[in-house]
C-alpha cells in the first residue's frame, strides 16, 4: 500500500511541469499583457510601460521567463497575483472553501438523488419508471451547463423569485469567516436567516454543478446493479430468507458501488471543470470564477499558480479514489 | 405425511422468443429423514425445479403446481413474508458454484452469522460461538481463525463447506443440494459428498441432492428421480431403478456408466442433446434419440404411468430384461 502510494506521489513531478508549461504557453498566446491590459484604453506614456514590464520580468524573452517561474516554483513560491499583489496562494486559500462547499454539496445532492434512482431503477427494470429515468439521465449528463445553469436562473430566480442569483450570502448578515465554509460558518453564527440565506444561494448552484454526476451516478448505478442482481450470491442471500431491501441494499448495493465510487471519484476532475462555468453564472466567489477573472485581467502568475493548485487536487482525489476502491473491494486489498 | 409433497409442478419463463416451460409436470415427494437423488443430463430443469421449490425463481419467471405443501404448510398461497421465514430456515440449499455464491465483500463468518440473525436461530451473544461451531462441523481447520476470511481467500472446496455451515445453521428439515460437488476437484468431490450424508444422519434431515453422476447415486440415495428436458420421466427406489431401469432414459444413461460398460471397446453415449428452447420434438420429448421409437411416441407425449412410486413416462416401459413393452408385434 505504501509503495503504491510513493509511487502515485512521484508521478506528482512530471505533471507538474507539464501543467506549468501548458497554462504558461496558452496564456502568453492570449494577446495583451497584464500591465496593458490594466492601462485599458487610455494609454499611458510608452516609457513607463516599458519600466512596469521590465518591474515585473515581461520585457525577458519567453523561455526565461519560463525557466524564472519554473525555479521560483521548485523553491514553493507560487507568486503574487500582479492585480492585487497578494500572493497567490493566500488568495487561493481564502476562496477555495467556497469552491469545495460547492462542489462537495453537488457531489452529494447528485449521489443522495442519484443512487437510489439508480437502485430503483434496477430493481424495476423494463418498468415505466427505469425508462423515464433512463432518458432523464441522458438529457441531464448532455446538457450544457452555462445554458442549465442560465434556465434554472431565469425560472427560479427571475420568474419565481424563490433564490437569489449571485453570490454565497445576502449582504445585510456578517458571519465570521471562521472555516471558511459558508453552511458551517452560519452554523456556528446561530442566525436562522443567515443560514436560510446561505442555503439559499447554494441550492441552485449546487444543482447545476450535481445535475451531470447525478445522471452519470444513476446510470452507473443501475447498469452495475444489474449485473450484481444476476450474481450467484445475490440467490444465495435470498436462499437465506432474507428480506428484499436487506438482499438489495446489503448484499447487491455494497457490490454495485465500487465500479461507482470509481466513477464518482473520476467525475471529480470534470466537476472542477463545472465549477469553473457554475461560480462564472453564479458570481460564485470561489477558485473558478477567480481563474476566469484572471484570464481576462492576464494575471498571469494567479493563472499559472491556480491552475496548478487546481492539477495537484485532482491528483490527490484520484488518489483518494484508488483507496477507496481498495477498501470497498477486499479482493484488491492486501 | 411426506415432507414436501409437489404436484404438477411447471416453471416458466419469458424469453425473446415466447413463453419456455423450462419444467414441467414434475412431481416432488420427499419424507422426513429421506435421501432423494435427482439426475439428469445438464438442461434437464433439474436446479429449476429446486430453486421453485424454494421460492428462488425471479420474476419474470412464473411458477405454478396443483399441490405445494412442505411440513404442512401450502406454499402455494403463502405471502412472501412467511415464505421467507421457512427458506433459510426449514429448507436450506447449497449451490453448484461455491466461488460465486458467497459475496465477496464479506468474511465467511459474517456471512454464516447473517443467515443465525435472520431467522434468530441463537440468542445474540451466542451467535459467534455457534458460527465457529459450524465452521467446525464442516470439518474447516481452525475455525475461529477462518471466520474474518474473505471467500477469494480461500479454496472451492473450503468455500463450498462455508456454504454447508450456512445452508446447516437454522437445523433446516430438508437441504437441498444442487451439485455441490461439480465444480470441485476430484479429491474434494467424495470429501464433500460424505460430509453432506454424515450432517444428514446426524440431524435427521430429508437431503435432496441434485447429481449428474450415476455413482453417486448409487452411494447415497433411497430413491432417485430422473429428468429430461423439463419433465421427471422415472421415479424409482434406488435398487429397483439400477436392476430394472423403465425408461429407455434411465436405461441409457445406467448404460453410459463405466462400470457397467466392462469389456467393451467404446463407453455408449447417448447420441443428441437435451433439447433446449426452440427444438423440443412433439409427442414425448425424447423421441429423437430414444432406441425404441415408436410411431405414437411422435405425435402422442407420453403420461407418467405404473405404480405409485416407480412411474415412468413412456409408451413402452422396459421389462426387467431391458425390453419394451406393449409393442405391437
Ligand atoms: N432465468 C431463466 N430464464 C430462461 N431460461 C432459463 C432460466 N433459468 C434456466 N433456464 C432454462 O431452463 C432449462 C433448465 O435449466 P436448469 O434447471 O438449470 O438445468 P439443470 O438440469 O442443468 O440444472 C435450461 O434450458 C435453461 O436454459
Ligand atoms: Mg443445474
Amino acid at each position: 500500500m505504501l509503495r503504491f502510494l510513493l509511487r502515485r506521489v512521484t508521478l506528482i513531478i512530471p505533471t507538474f511541469v507539464g501543467v506549468t508549461f501548458l497554462s504558461f504557453m496558452l496564456i502568453h498566446l492570449v494577446p495583451g499583457d497584464p500591465i496593458e491590459v490594466r492601462v485599458g484604453e487610455h494609454g499611458i506614456a510608452p516609457e513607463r510601460l516599458a519600466q512596469l514590464r521590465h518591474e515585473f520580468g515581461l520585457d525577458q524573452p519567453l523561455w526565461q521567463q519560463f525557466l524564472t517561474y519554473e525555479v521560483q516554483l521548485a523553491h514553493g513560491d507560487l507568486g503574487v497575483s500582479v492585480v492585487t499583489r497578494d500572493t497567490v496562494w493566500n488568495e487561493f486559500t481564502t476562496l477555495f472553501p467556497a469552491t469545495v462547499e460547492l462542489a462537495v454539496c453537488a457531489i452529494i445532492f447528485a449521489m443522495v438523488v442519484g443512487l437510489p434512482l439508480g437502485v430503483i431503477a434496477a430493481v424495476r427494470r423494463g418498468s415505466a419508471f427505469d425508462y423515464g429515468l433512463m432518458g432523464l439521465s441522458v438529457t441531464g449528463a448532455s446538457m450544457p451547463i452555462f445554458w442549465w445553469g442560465l434556465m434554472v436562473i431565469l425560472v427560479f430566480s427571475v420568474s419565481l423569485g424563490w433564490t437569489p442569483v449571485s453570490g454565497r450570502i445576502s449582504d445585510i448578515y456578517f458571519v465570521e469567516p471562521w472555516s471558511g465554509f459558508m453552511l458551517v460558518d452560519c452554523w456556528f453564527a446561530d442566525e436562522a436567516g443567515a443560514c436560510a440565506s446561505a442555503w439559499g444561494h447554494l441550492i441552485l448552484p449546487m444543482i447545476v454543478l450535481g445535475t451531470i454526476p447525478l445522471a452519470t451516478i444513476a446510470r452507473m448505478t443501475r447498469s452495475s446493479m444489474l449485473e450484481v442482481l444476476n450474481e450467484d450470491y445475490i440467490r444465495t442471500a435470498r436462499a437465506k430468507g432474507l428480506s428484499v431491501p436487506r438482499v438489495v441494499v446489503v448484499h447487491a448495493l455494497r457490490n454495485a458501488l465500487i465500479p461507482v465510487v470509481t466513477v464518482i471519484g473520476l467525475s471529480v476532475s470534470s466537476l472542477l471543470g463545472g465549477a469553473i462555468l457554475t461560480e462564472t453564472i453564479f458570481s460564485w466567489p470561489g477558485v473558478g470564477h477567480w481563474l476566469v477573472e484572471s484570464i481576462q485581467r492576464r494575471d498571469y502568475p494567479v493563472l499559472q499558480g491556480g491552475t496548478l493548485l487546481v492539477a495537484v487536487l485532482v491528483i490527490l482525489v484520484n488518489l483518494g479514489v484508488d483507496v477507496t476502491y481498495s477498501f470497498l473491494n477486499p479482493r484488491i486489498r492486501r | 405425511m411426506a415432507l414436501l409433497e409437489i404436484r404438477n409442478l411447471a416453471v416458466e419463463f419469458a424469453t425473446a422468443r415466447g413463453r419456455f416451460r423450462a419444467v414441467d409436470g414434475v412431481d416432488v415427494t420427499i419424507d422426513e429423514g429421506e435421501i432423494l437423488c435427482v439426475v439428469g443430463e445438464s438442461g434437464s430443469g433439474k436446479s429449476v425445479s429446486m430453486l421453485a421449490v424454494m421460492g428462488l425463481i425471479a420474476w419474470p419467471g412464473r411458477v405454478t403446481a396443483d399441490v405445494m405443501r412442505f411440513a404442512g404448510t401450502d406454499l402455494l398461497g403463502l405471502p412472501s413474508r412467511q415464505r421467507r421465514k421457512l427458506v433459510g430456515k426449514d429448507m436450506a440449499m447449497v449451490f453448484q458454484e461455491p466461488m460465486s455464491s458467497l459475496n465477496p465483500c464479506y468474511p465467511v463468518g459474517w456471512q454464516i452469522a447473517e443467515a443465525l440473525r435472520a431467522h434468530n436461530a441463537v440468542a445474540k451473544p451466542k451467535v459467534r460461538d455457534r458460527v465457529v461451531e459450524l465452521l467446525d462441523q464442516v470439518g474447516i481447520p481452525a475455525p475461529a481463525s477462518r471466520m474474518g476470511a474473505f471467500p477469494h481467500q480461500l479454496s472451492g472446496g473450503m468455500n463450498q463447506r462455508v456454504m454447508i455451515a450456512m445452508a446447516i445453521a437454522c437445523n433446516p428439515r430438508l437441504l437441498i443440494a444442487d451439485e455441490p460437488t461439480t465444480a470441485l476437484d476430484v479429491t474434494i468431490q467424495k470429501q464433500i459428498l460424505d460430509l453432506l450424508i454424515s450432517l444428514q444422519k446426524q440431524g435427521g434431515m430429508a437431503l435432496a441432492l441434485i447429481t449428474h453422476d450415476m455413482g453417486v447415486v448409487a452411494e447415497t440415495a433411497q430413491r432417485v428421480q430422473v429428468m429430461y428436458a423439463g419433465q421427471m420421466v422415472e421415479e424409482q427406489l434406488t435398487d429397483s431403478l439400477f436392476s430394472a431401469p423403465r425408461h429407455p432414459y434411465t436405461a441409457a444413461l445406467l448404460d453410459a456408466l463405466p462400470e457397467r460398460a466392462m469389456g467393451r471397446a467404446r463407453l455408449p453415449t447417448i447420441p443428441g442433446v437435451v433439447p433446449g428452447i426452440d427444438d423440443r420434438p412433439s409427442g414425448c420429448l425424447f423421441n429423437p434419440r430414444c432406441r425404441f421409437v415408436q410411431e405414437r411416441c411422435l405425435t402422442t407425449p407420453p403420461q407418467l404411468e405404473g405404480p405409485a412410486g416407480a412411474r415412468a413416462r413412456c409408451h413402452t416401459p422396459l421389462d426387467a430384461a431391458g425390453q419394451p413393452t406393449g409393442v405391437a408385434a
